[in-house]
């Protein structure tokens, strides 16, 4: 036989099953290889960060610096002994952290890291560019509250159901400002598709942040609030509700959760890039001057832009007290709704007015 | 056109694999041993003092009704968001009869107090969220 590996590889990728499933299949688990890895070491940057803030050191004993800190937290994690209360409606129960996850993790396969490659056959930096991206990201977006309110009531505890419940009303309150904001970018660029948005920014020769910054402020609250991070954290409110919905997991479901919250902070980061910052553009994408600056990749562009953001996250953490909950339904119903309405009527209206393609 | 969206069934079938994978990995890895103190409910260390299923704020109820008319709402500005620039006036007059009604429920909920959520006076013998 004179088949070798690799002609039979040559012969793989050739098959028209190879890019429709296996191709995708294998870029989607590279990309959830580096989210994880990305999530487990923006643990550790938290923890680090939070020590600077209020001046200690954070964890710094587990190797140079603490850097494999993050490597013993998740074994630790994974030898614990995984509890299912005896009143838990089990199979609840045991489907609820999965819920939470695998939503925040699909999205990553409509994100586009970087830049399409000019040359045929060269790999993309997505794993597939649906033409209704946005929606897809938002109904995805939304499916973890079911994994949320799932938990919470499968518990069958009271701190978990009434953290659940103050979640679902939270993260239910904040999508609709969310949703809205993303209509005004959405008429600017004239497509729903995620690159599509990206290279309207690219036509326009601008960042959709700057004719759009009432739309930006409002997602990045809301989507700050979407992940139940601080000064939004009430359904894990400590002081009222131990834990909230998470009260009784253990083990490597308490890690679930816990990687769902992280997963949704950088999908929040990577639509609010995309959408909103250019996503693997550099800054001023029309200024000539500044030509030199495409020597960076845009793949790390679009992390760099991530990281900020992400930052930005941990900052507020450090920095904000928690909301009460009249506040937080106050600020998401009668400001940001308002805002977020306004923001379509005046973009709609300048859209109109001077049509002028981007 | 649907052959955009094979991959993305693939990726959900991995990410549930994916957790799947975890659980099983920490099945083995992890030592059950069980006990029914462990497997109580969370109490902070008492006796179950209260039960679970019990009557709640009727404030969340408030919020879902808000959610289910407004989040519906903002789904029907994707389409327009998308043709906006191609309708020019007569669609914008069309949307912005759309939103004349949006906006007048909204101000009904607000001033029905729909939108508050603390409870209506101090000592009534409601909880809050």
């Amino acid at each position: 036989m004179s088949w070798s590996w690799l002609d039979w590889l040559r012969e793989a990728v050739g098959q028209p099953q190879f890019t429709l499933l296996f191709a995708p299949a294998a870029k989607f688990l590279v990309a959830i290889f580096a989210i994880f890895l990305l999530i487990a070491y923006l643990v550790f940057a938290e923890r680090r960060l939070l020590g600077f803030l209020q001046v200690r050191l954070g964890p710094n004993r587990v190797g140079p610096w603490g850097l494999l800190q993050p490597i013993a937290d998740i074994l630790k994690l994974l030898v614990k002994e995984d509890t299912i209360p005896n009143r838990a409606v089990r199979w609840a129960y045991l489907l609820a952290p999965c819920l939470v996850v695998a939503p925040a993790l699909v999205i990553f396969s409509v994100v586009p890291f970087g830049p399409s490659p000019t040359a045929p056959g060269a790999p993309r930096w997505y794993v597939t560019d649906l033409n209704a991206a946005l929606v897809f990201v938002v109904a995805l977006a939304s499916l973890g509250i079911y994994g949320i309110i799932l938990g919470g009531w499968a518990s069958n505890n009271k701190f978990s159901l009434l953290g659940g419940l103050r979640s679902a009303a939270q993260m239910v309150s904040y999508e609709v400002p969310q949703g809205l904001a993303l209509v005004g970018p959405l008429m600017l660029a004239g497509s729903l598709s995620l690159v599509g948005i990206v290279e309207g920014q690219a036509r326009l020769g601008l960042w959709f942040a700057v004719p759009q910054i009432v739309a930006f402020f409002v997602y990045f609250v809301a989507g700050v609030a979407e992940t139940n991070r601080n000064p939004f954290d009430l359904p894990e409110a400590e002081s009222e509700l131990v834990a909230g919905f998470h009260t009784e997991y253990s083990g490597v479901r308490f890690a679930l959760f816990f990687l769902g919250e992280y997963a949704n902070m950088i999908v929040i980061s990577a639509i609010a890039v995309t959408v909103f910052l250019g996503g693997w553009l550099r800054p001023f994408p029309s200024v000539e001057a500044l030509a030199f600056l495409d020597l960076v990749p845009g793949v790390a562009w679009f992390f760099l832009k991530v990281f900020a953001f992400l930052f930005l996250f941990i900052w507020f953490r450090g920095t904000f007290p928690r909301f009460r909950f009249d506040q937080l339904m106050d600020l998401g119903w009668k400001w940001l709704i308002p805002l977020s309405l306004a923001n379509v009527l005046v973009t709609g209206l300048v859209v109109v007015l001077v049509d002028r393609g981007p | 056109m649907p052959r955009q969206y094979l991959p993305v069934l693939v990726c959900i079938a991995l990410a549930f694999g994916l957790g799947t994978v975890l659980l099983a990995l920490s099945w083995f890895a992890g030592r059950q041993t069980g006990g029914e103190a462990k497997r109580s409910t969370y109490e902070s260390g008492l006796p179950l003092l209260d039960r679970s299923r019990k009557r709640l704020s009727v404030i969340f109820f408030l919020v879902a009704l808000d959610f289910v008319v407004f989040d519906v709402e903002a789904a029907f500005l994707y389409p327009w968001a998308l043709v906006a620039r191609d309708g020019g006036w007569p669609l914008f007059w069309a949307i912005g009869v759309f939103l004349a009604f949006l906006l007048a429920g909204f101000a009904y909920v607000w001033r029905k107090g729909g939108l508050e959520v603390r409870p209506p006076a101090a000592g009534s013998g409601t909880s809050t969220p």
